[in-house]
């Protein structure tokens, strides 16, 4: 009796997908947050101030150098001795994003430097701002040239949201945790659990592959 | 932080490098025959060797070493924490080192295998000699990478008590109540720990580019 049974998975499921659901929100907080505090580094990186240029790169190697479950129990139990306490749902969602802008900013920052310096000539030469440069010039290529790489990390960042189940928050790998404390059919439930997250990553995955594979159709051209 | 803590830290290290290259290691060797399948010229292999690779990646860590030590430890046989993430990321290991082995076979011209045809050369001298040592050399740097990011996944065995750098730092955090000092050394040594790792890649790369032809 390893596998669900159909009764027991139509008595999970609503448990499950209300855990999905949560995992999708954090995913999709983290992104909208993490990616322009990406941007942002990435800026702040190539900028041609030393000082900045350091701070930033310090961030970005904190962010990808220490694994994001040390930086969230560091979020969830270091900071509250700061008097800074946070939900185990904002705590998530800071971690998250705070590793996410680590990792796309260098995706971002090579995406900036891979477009033409002609791009950038040609947009002094008419008179854009660097504002306006930054706007209407290099954000929309680099951005196209970022794209697969920044989905890919997407799916990465869905994946991560697991690691909340430390904090205990309610999400996936919880839900599964505590169907199985109750139930003590642990195999089954992670199981369901490992099909839900496989149901979205592998779509999402093959979406993926196809948008590199037009990314570089085009890259040829 | 005292003398017993750094201890502690020391040991953790210990069991955090013992599973980052013990998984690596099942992971470099299962890859090779997973790599086999995958390229099979049998449908049937290829396909379940393809969803294989899928299903592994698709499933965050933390799901398979919770399959492995609670779901099979509770009902089948219990299996000891460490063993249940070394199994678990070995998997994992196993299914991305298979895809890294690909894209470095990918990356070879076709002509290589045309030429050791003409030279007449069996298909074992075509592997060791002259298709092995170029894939070897355009798998390091990725391998490496995909290493020190092992090393980072290492940290999911503390969720299973594996009593590595994770867990020991957590354990201290909670003695000492002061994670606000525990979490970030704990940190500072993971990114120390890839540090000879990102070193001996760039050596080693440095080295098979002058003995290897391109």
């Amino acid at each position: 009796m390893m596998l669900p049974t159909y009764a027991e998975i139509l008595e999970w499921l609503p448990e499950l997908l209300r855990g999905l659901r949560l995992s999708l929100e954090v995913t999709l907080l983290s992104l909208v947050l993490g990616i322009p505090l990406g941007f942002v580094l990435a800026l702040g990186v190539i900028s041609k101030q030393k000082a900045l240029s350091s701070i930033s790169l310090f961030i970005v190697e904190i962010g990808r150098g220490a694994p994001a479950l040390v930086v969230l129990q560091f979020v969830y139990f270091g900071l509250p001795n700061i008097g800074l306490t946070l939900t185990s749902f904002l705590t998530a969602v800071v971690a998250l994003a705070f590793n996410t802008g680590a990792y796309t900013s260098e995706m971002i920052r090579a995406s900036l430097q891979a477009i033409d310096q002609g791009q950038r000539e040609a947009a002094e030469a008419i008179g854009l701002s660097s504002v306006d440069e930054m706007r209407f010039v290099l954000l929309p290529q680099s951005l196209r040239i970022a794209l697969p790489a920044l989905l890919g990390f997407s799916i990465l960042t869905f994946q991560g949201t697991s690691l909340c189940f430390t904090i205990a928050l309610p999400e996936l790998v919880s839900k599964a945790y505590d169907i199985g404390a109750n139930t003590f059919r642990y195999f089954p439930a992670l199981i369901c659990a490992g099909a839900l997250y496989a149901i979205i990553s592998i779509p999402a995955a093959l979406l993926v592959s196809h948008v590199e594979r037009r990314a570089g159709v085009y890259a040829q051209r | 932080m005292n003398i017993g803590d750094f201890e502690h830290f020391l040991s953790g290290i210990v069991w955090t490098c013992v599973l980052t290259l013990g998984s690596f290691s099942i992971g470099a060797l299962l890859g090779v025959p997973l790599l086999v399948a995958r390229l099979s010229g049998n449908f049937l292999i290829r396909i379940l060797a393809q969803v294989f690779i899928q299903f592994v990646r698709a499933i965050p860590p933390i799901v398979w070493l919770f399959t492995i030590y609670f779901g099979i430890g509770a009902s089948l046989l219990h299996i000891p924490p460490l063993m249940a993430a070394l199994t678990g990321l070995g998997l994992i290991a196993t299914a991305n080192l298979a895809e890294i082995y690909r894209g470095a076979l990918n990356a070879l011209h076709s002509g290589q295998w045309e030429a050791c045809q003409a030279l007449n050369l069996s298909r074992w001298d075509t592997v060791k000699d002259v298709i092995g040592p170029q894939v070897l050399r355009v798998t390091v740097p990725s391998a490496a990478s995909y290493l020190i990011g092992l090393l980072k996944d290492s940290a999911i065995a503390s969720t299973i008590g594996a009593t590595e750098l994770t867990f020991q730092a957590k354990q201290l955090a909670q003695l000492s109540f002061n994670g606000l000092i525990v979490f970030p050394v704990a940190g500072l040594c993971y990114i120390a720990l890839s540090l000879p790792i990102a070193w001996l890649s760039r050596k080693t790369d440095a080295h098979l580019r002058k003995r290897v032809a391109r």
